[in-house]
């Protein structure tokens, strides 16, 4: 189901947690919320979900109007950030507890479980409690029972926020999977812009309670429309009003005359990608990124003077 | 995989300490009377101890006391959770008077709420209800006493219980009273159990309050402490200690009971 989201508004106290924001999900895409802690992300997505009402506006979910439907009953699976297991329960009583209290039978509430727990790769710890779980099985536990109860729509907070870097890339790539397999519309919300270039068709990103910008991964990164977007996806150097990205920078070799004259400071080798932290001739710093072999070429090294290639910097009028 | 254990001379030299100045605590303070106790119970060989709790007297003031404490037991339970839910989770002016003067029956000296509630609800009563010198005295009495058991150790855990859980089954389509019968109380079932273990063994041993309002009328509002007392006052030690012993082993069974069923409950929850 399509997700439409007009000109909410939402105060808590004197905080603004969202102004005037409206946004549109197709049906079946996948989207990632992306802004800083306080941008109002996951306001937004709890608003959705009906865990907050709105001050203003509306929520629309397939052609339906919810803004004053409780959560119960809006058809939404949501899965927290910390998961929100039901301690008192094993895993099996936990992915069916929307089945049973929609009061199905017994017989096909343990078919559709050992289904789930198959399908997020849980399978033999039905009878496991959440205590006795890690981190990355609780995440699959929770998403286990946010779809069982076949919602229209998917709503994910932070969901890998709270894993160790390698089982958070590998439940990003599964759930990019899993997504193309169920095809079920959904939203998350992160601050990690990686991941939501990895993982998500559409980025939205926030920030103070508004909306930056909406696109693909791909627009955002290569046409932003305003500073903030510039800065928050991917890396940027900042001259003045200025912002030139690090890859677009071309170190030159010494001979050629043409260019900004530059000493190399530092070079950082991260694997393939190569950080070379610059001063130019005027004294400011950028940094230019050069891929392994790059480097070796032009044979760079500390204290090395150099002339450099600036792009065309990107201004935004504010 | 096995763990070699770490010389570790001092830390095991502060264990042994700590577990002899345990050790030597608890008999000074619990072993040692309560053996006193046994002894003095059957000093006159166990057929003078079952003619001494088989009284008529005896029996009804055990019985009186067990019902009285169970029923108060079960209201703590009820109100006890309620009166935590709101100190938590609702706000309203006065809460932190509110939640002071739940500890106030701690603070009272028990003779002291006896003669308040006499005043209060005995004869010429302000509020027109008199009960002095009737069984429902004995609750009334036990229940003042017995209120923060279960509010102070339900609203720790309810303040720690992560409101998540129940945002999710909402969104699951719980309504709110399945969420509550579901999620929540379960949760709270362990800190409930062990109120009501702390209030139903201070009910039984309580004294202070309920001598003044129930009139101690044998066969009817007389209570097992006060029998006591009234042993120990005709000289008759046999018959108190009797009496006594009755009262604690039914409190160390129940206490017992209590911490199995709680102890299963919590295993996965905390």
């Amino acid at each position: 189901m399509a997700i439409e989201v007009r000109n909410v508004g939402k105060r808590f106290g004197d905080f603004v947690a969202l102004e005037d924001v409206s946004i549109r999900v197709g049906d079946g895409a996948l989207t990632a919320l992306l802004g800083p802690s306080g941008s109002g992300k996951s306001t937004l997505l709890r608003i959705i979900a009906g865990l907050e009402v709105p001050d203003s506006g509306e929520v629309v979910i397939g052609d339906q109007d919810v803004t004053h439907d409780p959560a119960r009953t809006r058809g939404v699976g949501f899965v927290f950030q910390h998961y929100a297991p039901f301690k008192n329960m094993t895993v099996h009583d936990n992915v069916g507890f929307g089945l049973s209290v929609r009061k199905r039978p017994k017989a096909e509430i343990g078919e559709r479980v050992a289904e789930l727990l198959s399908l997020v790769r849980l399978d033999g710890l039905a009878e496991r409690y959440p205590s006795q779980l890690s981190g990355g099985q609780l995440q699959r536990m929770a998403l286990a029972r946010a779809l069982a109860v076949q919602p229209q729509v998917l709503l994910l907070d932070e969901p890998f926020g709270a894993l160790d870097a390698q089982v958070r890339g590998e439940l990003r790539e599964w759930l990019r999977r899993l997504h193309d397999e169920i095809h079920v519309t959904t939203v998350f919300v992160t601050h990690d812009q990686e991941e939501a270039m990895e993982v998500a068709e559409q980025i939205v990103v926030m920030n103070h309670g508004r909306i930056e910008q909406a696109g693909s991964p791909r627009d955002l990164y290569e046409s932003p429309t305003n500073e903030f977007v510039m800065s928050f996806i991917g890396p940027v150097n900042r001259i003045g009003d200025a912002f030139l990205r690090p890859h677009d920078i071309q170190i030159l070799p010494e001979s050629d005359g043409s260019g900004t004259e530059a000493l190399i400071e530092r070079v950082v080798h991260l694997g393939f990608e190569v950080r070379v932290e610059l001063k130019l001739h005027d004294g400011r710093d950028i940094w230019a990124q050069v891929t392994r072999e790059e480097a070796q070429q032009l044979e760079l090294s500390e204290g090395q003077i150099l002339s450099v290639r600036l792009p065309a910097p990107r201004v935004f009028s504010s | 995989m096995r763990r070699r254990r770490l010389p570790r001379a001092g830390a095991r030299g502060q264990g042994a300490l700590g577990k002899g100045l345990l050790g030597i605590y608890l008999t000074a303070l619990v072993l040692l009377p309560i053996a006193a106790l046994l002894a003095k119970s059957s000093s006159g060989g166990t057929s003078a101890f079952w003619r001494e709790i088989s009284s008529p007297e005896a029996l009804a003031a055990i019985k009186l006391t067990l019902a009285a404490s169970a029923i108060v037991v079960v209201i703590n339970a009820i109100f006890g959770t309620i009166i935590a839910w709101v100190l938590v989770r609702d706000d309203f002016p006065g809460k932190r008077v509110v939640n002071a003067l739940i500890d106030l029956p701690f603070a009272l000296p028990t003779i002291v709420a006896g003669l308040v509630l006499l005043a209060l609800y005995g004869k010429g009563s302000p509020v027109g209800i008199n009960v002095a010198f009737t069984r429902a005295a004995v609750g009334l009495a036990l229940l003042f006493v017995t209120l923060p058991f279960v509010v102070r150790s339900v609203q720790p855990v309810l303040l720690e219980l992560d409101f998540s859980m129940e945002e999710a089954a909402a969104s699951l389509g719980a309504r709110p009273l399945t969420v509550l019968r579901r999620i929540v109380l379960p949760s709270l079932l362990p800190a409930i159990i062990s109120g009501v273990a702390l209030s139903f063994a201070r009910a039984l041993g309580e004294f202070g309050s309920l001598v003044l309002i129930t009139g101690n009328l044998p066969f009817k509002t007389e209570v097992g402490s006060v029998y006591i007392f009234g042993q120990i006052q005709n000289d008759s030690l046999p018959a108190a200690a009797a009496v006594s012993v009755a009262l604690l082993v039914v409190a160390l069974v129940v206490l017992g009971v209590l911490s199995f069923v709680s102890q299963r409950q919590s295993r996965h929850v905390l």
